[in-house]
């Protein structure tokens, strides 16, 4: 049997260089991976790392994409801290999508000054409904919240399906279906920096963001309730003696990933849609689970870790369009690279030993088994 | 053990450097050679090509494309694009890597298309298959709809069961004009057959058509259609001993002994009348007060539309399927004639008239012979 132990003992130096290696390994695996498929090695990698920066446009669209990772991400981060494992972001998102949708399109006229506040409202507390579900099966009945959450995603796939199509289809679409435009209100528009200028497509759903990072960061590390959810999580029996209640804490963890997921899917279709249609996350919700643990768990290393899968994200498609590499070995690269990071983080962080004996005694905290 | 890894790790950067400050000079050389650039035409499409179905169609058509002009034009593709957002970032980046004319190959991409195409006004691009146009962005289509009366006409003559499975991905004017025209293929040799539409609700997912196919042969349905891509209908029929037939790319392979023939999307020749347009200055959007006016939308008279072989039918049946396939080429066969009568007993088209191109997209009824409400 394969065991993990945490390291007494992680100097500074590694935890900056092990990353570093990382992406290098990778990039050698990558790049033998483009050479013996006949491609230019040195070309891909250019178009995969740095052609996606070359210009400020696409810095602004990596932003973009980073966007609702950032918003995800950091709600997951709660979740999984706690030791709650929501997998069902993806339904989450596209929750909120709906409820701020269902403003966006029948809020009367002359409330339309409190458009995008409500729509927030309206998705987050959308987003967080969803998550109630396996919060109150799993506090309630023990459930499995994986299961539960994960399935509820093709629920909300489902109902947006049938919103689309029938009650809030746009009865000029022609049969397609869509949902009518927004109202000029219920958009979040481009952002315009000082300097340089609008970017790109950034829009300032980004700020958003970037304060949903900064206050989970806050509220995971320096306050009461984030420590509830710490303790919860490393140590659940020290929480019990310390009468922090799991039950609260499963609760409150679900429903902010889950308000957080649907805060996303509001700003998605805001900024990027303008109208409902049957898709519309492209599997962010599943996305943000890696940025969470590539983040190692911190709010506010979610951004970097946000931007580096949209970087990867991106780079594929340029390699695409520049030299015709298809999509699937991007992906496989991008696997690599995601793997790598993932794997370097792990073994910095813990011993990996071979326990030959059988043991079959319970595993001490924080060991996990492989 | 950390003087190593800091060693590699400089190598690394050192490397990573050169490159950097290589790169630059790679691009100057080729705008060096601009004097002579070939003509750069971007694609995107929805799925990775592979060897089968819409998009393989389109692979097809840009290899035509690539092939009919050689190095006056350089194509390039994206697969895998999804609908959203996502396709705006990608045919903006297609813009920006210098392609002048872009092909959208899917209809989600209508609006993606409609709002880049207001950002770069001298690029042209073409979006199929949609309803939205601009000043630089026109509307691709091919007449499906022709190739499905022909799959009316024999599935009325061969069927048994007097019943005709039809697999649809979605209720849009598209997908009913092709059930439409089935109807009116399959009215006009057999007045008792009859067909059942599912809605799969997805343009492709073998798993979903396979399954609904199933349900149509267990209900007693000896041939299927299909209005989606994947060729799993086509080999549930081959194992159920049932006749079908292909969608956009020739499917025998698949099922040969099921597939009576399939309608086959020959993009080739639109690409290349269009492009040319372009290199000769001549391109227009089409746009006129009447929807269709002026686009390109052609089917089997000018082979936009084909026809793969008629097999596994007995050679009358293929006689009369030739028949009207050569009728509707030639225009002496009108598939949407008056008088036509929808499935609830109204006349939408009175005796003598001839339905317009407009009155094929304003299709928000069944014609007699489908069973069943249209949904809205």
């Amino acid at each position: 049997m394969m065991r993990l132990t945490p390291r007494p003992y992680v100097s500074p130096h590694q935890l900056l260089l092990v990353p570093v290696l990382s992406v290098l390994l990778s990039i050698i695996l990558g790049g033998l991976i483009f050479a013996a498929l006949g491609y230019n090695a040195l070309d891909a990698l250019y178009q995969f790392f740095v052609a996606p920066l070359s210009r400020p446009d696409q810095i602004g669209n990596l932003f973009v994409k980073a966007c609702p990772l950032i918003i995800i991400g950091t709600g997951l981060v709660f979740c999984y801290r706690a030791n709650i494992w929501n997998i069902g972001a993806e339904g989450q998102l596209i929750f909120g999508a709906l409820g701020a949708g269902w403003v966006a399109l029948y809020l009367p006229e002359s409330w339309h000054f409190m458009m995008l506040p409500l729509m927030i409202l309206g998705g987050m507390i959308a987003g967080a409904s969803l998550a109630a579900v396996p919060a109150f099966l799993k506090t309630r009945f023990q459930t499995n919240e994986i299961l539960v959450s994960l399935m509820l995603t093709y629920v909300a796939g489902l109902v947006i399906d049938w919103l689309v199509r029938g009650p809030w289809r746009d009865p000029m679409s022609f049969g397609f279906p869509l949902t009518p435009y927004y109202p000029d209100a219920a958009l979040i528009g481009k952002l315009s920096l000082p300097v340089v200028g609008k970017l790109g497509q950034l829009h300032w759903g980004i700020l958003i963001a970037l304060c949903v990072s900064g206050l989970g960061w806050f509220i995971l590390s320096r306050t009461l309730a984030g420590f509830k959810v710490r303790v919860a999580g490393d140590a659940p029996r020290a929480a019990r003696f310390a009468g922090f209640s799991p039950n609260i804490v499963t609760f409150s963890v679900l429903l902010v990933s889950g308000a957080l997921a649907g805060l996303a899917g509001m700003v998605e279709v805001s900024a990027n849609m303008g109208q409902l249609q049957p898709q519309i996350s492209f599997g962010y919700g599943f996305t943000a689970i890696i940025v969470a643990f590539l983040a190692r768990l911190n709010p506010a290393a979610v951004i970097l870790a946000a931007l580096i899968v949209a970087l990867s994200e991106l780079g594929g498609d340029s390699a695409q369009i520049a030299m015709g590499i298809p999509k699937v070995v991007t992906g496989v690269f991008k696997g690599i690279l995601l793997f790598m990071l993932l794997a370097g983080e792990t073994i910095t962080r813990y011993e990996l030993s071979f326990d030959l004996r059988m043991t079959g005694g319970k595993m001490s905290r924080g060991d996990a088994d492989v | 053990m950390q003087k190593i890894i800091g060693f590699i790790a400089l190598i690394g950067i050192a490397i990573g450097i050169a490159w950097w400050s290589m790169k630059p000079q790679d691009e100057v050389q080729q705008a060096d050679g601009a004097s002579s650039d070939p003509l750069k035409v971007g694609f995107v499409y929805l799925t990775n090509p592979g060897d089968h179905g819409w998009t393989y169609a389109h692979e097809v058509g840009r290899q035509d494309l690539q092939a009919h002009f050689g190095d006056k034009i350089e194509t390039n593709f994206v697969e895998n694009v999804a609908e959203g957002p996502d396709a705006a970032r990608v045919i903006r980046e297609l813009v920006e890597q210098g392609n002048e004319v872009i092909f959208t190959t899917s209809f989600g991409y209508m609006d993606p298309t409609l709002k880049v195409s207001k950002e770069f006004p001298n690029v042209k691009f073409h979006h199929i298959t949609g309803y939205k146009r601009s000043e630089n962005m026109a509307t691709g289509n091919i007449r499906f709809y022709e190739g499905r009366y022909v799959q009316g006409v024999v599935a009325g003559l061969m069927t048994k069961t007097n019943k005709i499975g039809y697999l649809g991905a979605f209720p849009i004017p598209e997908v009913i004009q092709g059930i439409n025209a089935f109807a009116s293929g399959l009215r006009s040799v057999n007045k008792e057959a009859s067909i059942s539409v599912v809605w799969v609700n997805s343009w492709y997912d073998p798993v979903k058509e396979s399954d609904a196919a199933k349900v149509l042969i267990a209900e007693g349905a000896d041939l299927l259609a299909q209005h989606t891509d994947s060729p799993a209908m086509l080999q549930t029929a081959e194992k159920a001993g049932v006749k079908g037939f292909g969608q956009s790319s020739d499917m025998h392979e698949f099922a040969p002994n099921a597939q009576l023939f399939s309608s086959v999307n020959n993009w080739g020749p639109y690409y290349i009348q269009q492009v040319q347009h372009v290199m000769d200055g001549s391109w227009t959007t089409g746009e006129g007060p009447d929807h269709w006016a002026g686009n390109t939308w052609n089917g089997l008279g000018d082979d936009y539309l084909v026809l793969t072989e008629f097999k596994n039918m007995p050679a009358d049946i293929a006689a009369k399927a030739t028949a009207a396939r050569d009728g509707i080429a030639s225009g002496s066969l009108n598939i949407f004639e008056g008088p036509m009568m929808d499935n609830k007993g109204n006349e939408v088209l009175a005796t003598g008239a001839v339905l317009d191109d407009g009155g094929l997209w304003a299709m928000n009824y069944y014609l007699d012979g489908v069973l069943g409400d249209l949904p809205n």
